[in-house]
């Protein structure tokens, strides 16, 4: 708190950074959200009624590689949503953006509910496939270290009580939680081999999934990107509006 | 800086509870586990280094919530954090003195554990050199996780979900060392691994420590 009082006042700044005043950033979003939802649903609803019906099955998988739809675009934003996290967590703490944090705070439920399905879909594919739900992969086996990485990330910030406090403290495990979640990573990569196949997108890679599936994978991902904005938005207007509201609440109290 | 961490000595071996406590819990973890598993020497056997290692880790979490909690309510932290000694060495200190109070008890008792759970012989050299390399990053881990957490009321639950994540790393490295050492395959990989985690997080993590304690602080 005391950080933000002390600086001078700074001329009004302009471009990407007056969006920091709450004001100016929920009339932006209030402006775009429409945008968002709206692309969102139509890429969603188009990428995966052509993913579902109008492409043909794989000769080896059948239909079970459909769920490719749902898989490869919530764990491409759960990780995003982290990296997210981990870029809003940063400007909070270099430049004190309450938005910022709000934000932060707000991808957070997003990133593990795209964690879950992820995880889910991983393992209804995998059944099939494999013929097991689970299995110790290092890609499985991150992808569940990350999802506690969310769940403490989201625990911090109910635990504490002062905002401030928290985005500060949040901010600090974000950062950390992002090597360790790295390190993790590579980790298990030692620690046990592959089951999971390889990257499915990958640009420099010659073997990638066939054409046929893969533009409606595309629309599927920018749906999913569009929905990932969209909630985060949403929800951070409503962080700010709930902070306003506690605002009022205390004036009103003190009066 | 000496007398800071002779002071957080003297207060682990005379308060009573910290320094025993960990080690009795880590006899425990490993008298369970044959309860759990079955007495099958030769499973025991197989998965003796793991066991070995997480309740080791366990027991390292477990004297966690005290590390800070006691300076907290008494005012000490406030004042390290004026003292003219960085907050970042203070918090060296003190995890310093956590990994000589829990952490090395720990590794000279596993090799008696080891024997209860019927580990290979020439795993007791590995499991042995694996803690002593791997238990210091637990408890600068550790530290971390308690200045994150100093001011929560009932934080010790809270803490566990933020720091075991953390321990993931140190824990593959740790027990693949010893499990590797068990049966008699090469170490050296994963050992050098472990050292340099261990290393690196001795540098940095203290940083984060401090950043985490000064906003507690506020």
């Amino acid at each position: 708190m005391s950080l933000t009082e002390d600086t001078p006042t700074p001329k009004r700044p302009s471009g990407f950074w007056s969006y920091a005043n709450p004001v100016k950033f929920l009339g932006l979003s209030e402006r775009i959200l429409p945008a968002f939802w709206g692309l969102a649903a139509v890429s969603l609803i188009v990428g995966l009624i052509w993913g579902f019906f109008f492409t043909p099955d794989d000769f080896r998988q059948g239909s079970t590689v459909k769920i490719i739809y749902l898989h490869v675009p919530s764990a491409l934003m759960a990780i995003n949503a982290w990296f997210m996290m981990l870029v809003a967590s940063l400007i909070w703490i270099v430049r004190r953006h309450h938005v910022s944090a709000l934000a932060a705070k707000a991808a957070a439920p997003v990133g593990v509910v795209m964690t879950l399905i992820a995880l889910f879909t991983g393992a209804v594919w995998g059944q099939p496939m494999w013929g097991t739900w689970w299995a110790w992969d290092p890609r499985l086996t991150s992808f569940l270290i990350l999802f506690l990485f969310y769940l403490g990330y989201i625990a911090l910030w109910e635990a504490i009580e002062d905002p401030d406090t928290a985005a500060d403290l949040t901010s600090v495990l974000c950062l950390v939680g992002s090597v360790f979640a790295v390190l993790s990573r590579y980790a298990v990569n030692f620690w046990n081999q592959g089951l999971h196949q390889g990257a499915s997108l990958s640009l420099d890679k010659e073997e990638n999934v066939a054409d046929v599936f893969y533009i409606p994978l595309l629309v599927c991902i920018a749906g999913f990107v569009f929905l990932f904005l969209a909630l985060v938005l949403y929800r951070t207007g409503t962080e700010i509006r709930l902070r306003r509201a506690r605002a009022l609440q205390a004036r009103e109290a003190r009066t | 800086m000496r007398a800071l961490l002779t002071r957080d000595l003297m207060l682990a071996f005379r308060a009573g509870g910290g320094f025993g406590l960990g080690l009795a819990f880590f006899l425990i973890v490993t008298v369970l586990v044959p309860f759990g598993v079955g007495p099958n020497s030769e499973l025991l056997s197989r998965i003796a280094p793991g066991i070995l290692w997480l309740g080791a880790l366990l027991a390292c979490l477990l004297s966690l919530d005290r590390l800070l909690a006691l300076d907290w309510e008494d005012g000490t932290l406030d004042l390290l954090a004026t003292s003219p000694l960085p907050l970042e060495a203070a918090l060296s200190i003190k995890a310093l003195a956590h990994w000589i109070t829990t952490g090395l008890p720990l590794v000279l008792a596993a090799p008696v554990l080891g024997i209860l759970l019927n580990l290979p012989t020439p795993g007791y050299t590995w499991l042995v050199l694996s803690l002593l390399l791997g238990t210091p990053a637990l408890s600068v881990i550790g530290t971390f996780g308690a200045a994150l957490t100093v001011g929560v009321k009932r934080g010790g639950l809270l803490m566990s979900l933020l720091v075991l994540p953390l321990y993931v790393p140190t824990l593959i490295f740790g027990a693949e060392a010893a499990r590797r050492g068990a049966t008699g395959m090469d170490t050296t990989t994963s050992l050098l691994m472990l050292a340099g985690i261990t290393a690196g997080v001795i540098a940095i993590m203290p940083f984060a420590s401090a950043a985490a304690l000064r906003v507690n602080l506020r």
